[in-house]
């Protein structure tokens, strides 16, 4: 479980995060939503520590990350995955090295055995035969499900997803909510993922937390977001005409 | 002020960079790496622009040197004591800063753009400490090779022209470069080499590491690292003349 508390963010004159407080529960897929500029990726950039919050605390399993030390902050990310917007696989090495990286930096398993479990990872996510193959010859879905496969090689306690649909046809991003939901529920992960894609929303969220302009406008599951009175989320859930009809249909019961 | 905060952001890095590694074979593979990367890819252009410029070096001594109360030989001890001094270190110290420099900034940056640190930190890995380290290693320890095939091979270009044109013969130029050889001229070009390794590297991986933005900035900031590593290899070797020479 992640625990947000009360944190705030500015970046100079302009506060872009106000008292968020949230909690992420284990085992299930935990969706940040809002729109663009909202908030959103500052906020789970500075829920692993990427940026450093002004005020407030975050705990993982009562741990509070805000006050670790630099070593303390990289013993405890070895306990999370992450799977960036861009993918952010290493250009230089082959889909193999990319996914044994972290088992390179921090076990001491032989390399059979490090075959063997980037092997099962790349299974995990449906890729066989491109271990060889380097990052520039992939597409981007396969590039996602890569950096899934190394997110998830040391079996992490919690995963986050910043934007993991971004840049992907309809099919493939629900090929990708598919496989992040199974794998959170698979190994008990907490998984944080960070979207403005309903389709996701409406597909895998579990628990939905909504920013708008720096601050938390809603939270809930995505079936109370069809009924919510919230007039902010709504403007967001239901921006598009195809949206808007689906809610008229659904609220006459159609 | 804006220097202050820079250069406390250089020296917060190179704390980074210089702290315990994660994994020390995994860190030894890479100065491995970066040896070939950033030395064995430069002996290339370090040769060329040896042979050529010792060869110019030779060539304008002689031509500025038309008195027949000047021995010629001296054009030998000239043009070697130039190369040694000053050009196998410095020069192509400077040179380096381009070539090597520019690589470092913009592969960092590159890195840092497409969220490639953010994912080493995520890993629980010290970014700045995985790439900076063995660059900064491994240019200190190849470039003094780098500069030692300078000399031989800009001292050889200089004979070479010294023959082809006539200039003066071969004798008296190999007469020249013997003549009132000071050894500790090497190691004063081989200390200056290896500072100047240090700064090519850690300030063109500075730039790189705390680029923002995209593709320009990362252009920007790997003209940034060559200047200002160039114009730090100046000062360096201002001070290190005055203190080994004078």
């Amino acid at each position: 479980m992640i625990r947000v508390e009360t944190i705030t963010k500015a970046f100079g004159n302009s506060t872009v995060l106000q008292d968020i407080s949230v909690e992420f529960e284990k085992g299930k897929t935990n969706l940040i939503i809002g729109r663009s500029g909202s908030g959103k990726t500052v906020l789970m950039k500075c829920i692993v520590g990427l940026h450093e919050v002004d005020s407030g605390a975050i705990y993982f399993n009562d741990r509070n990350f805000v006050t670790m030390n630099f070593r303390e902050r990289q013993e405890l990310r070895r306990e999370m995955g992450m799977l960036f917007q861009g993918s952010a696989l290493f250009d230089s090495l082959s889909v193999e090295e990319n996914v044994m990286f972290p088992l390179n930096m921090f076990t001491q398993m032989t390399l059979a055995e490090k075959r063997e479990r980037t092997n099962f990872c790349l299974n995990r996510v449906s890729l066989d035969n491109v271990n060889r193959l380097y990052p520039g010859e992939l597409s981007g879905g396969m590039k996602k499900r890569v950096a899934i496969a190394r997110a998830i090689v040391q079996n992490p306690k919690y995963l986050f997803c910043d934007e993991p649909n971004s840049g992907l046809d309809p099919k493939t991003a629900l090929v990708i909510d598919d496989l992040i939901s199974e794998i959170t529920h698979e190994f008990n992960i907490t998984t944080v993922i960070n979207t403005h894609d309903m389709n996701s929303v409406m597909e895998i969220g579990e628990k939905v937390v909504f920013i708008h302009e720096g601050l938390k406008g809603w939270e809930g599951t995505r079936e109370e977001i069809l009924d919510t009175n919230d007039e902010n989320l709504n403007d967001f859930v239901f921006a598009s005409n195809f949206a808007k009809k689906i809610k008229a249909l659904t609220s006459e019961g159609k | 002020m804006k220097f202050f905060s820079t250069f406390g952001k250089y020296i917060i890095l190179l704390y980074r960079v210089f702290s315990k590694p994660e994994k020390t074979k995994i860190y030894l593979k890479q100065i491995v790496r970066e040896i070939e990367s950033l030395g064995l890819n430069s002996i290339g252009i370090v040769i060329i622009i040896s042979i050529f410029i010792g060869a110019v070096i030779t060539l304008q001594t002689r031509y500025n040197l038309e008195s027949s109360w000047i021995p010629l030989y001296l054009i030998g001890l000239t043009a070697r004591d130039t190369i040694l001094l000053e050009f196998s270190s410095t020069m192509v110290g400077l040179i380096l800063a381009g070539k090597v420099g520019s690589n470092i900034a913009s592969e960092i940056g590159h890195m840092r753009i497409t969220e490639q640190i953010d994912a080493l930190e995520m890993m629980g890995i010290n970014s700045a400490s995985y790439l900076i380290f063995p660059k900064i290693i491994a240019a200190m320890l190849f470039n003094p090779f780098l500069t030692l095939i300078s000399m031989g091979v800009g001292i050889f270009g200089g004979w070479l022209a010294a023959i082809f044109t006539g200039a003066l013969s071969s004798a008296d130029y190999i007469y020249g470069i013997q003549y009132l050889f000071v050894p500790f001229y090497i190691t004063y070009a081989l200390v200056k080499t290896v500072v100047y390794a240090f700064i090519i590297t850690s300030v063109s991986a500075f730039y790189g590491y705390y680029v923002q933005g995209g593709a320009l900035e990362v252009g920007r900031s790997s003209t940034r690292g060559v200047v200002y590593s160039s114009i730090l290899i100046l000062l360096a070797d201002l001070i290190l003349t005055q203190l080994m020479l004078a």
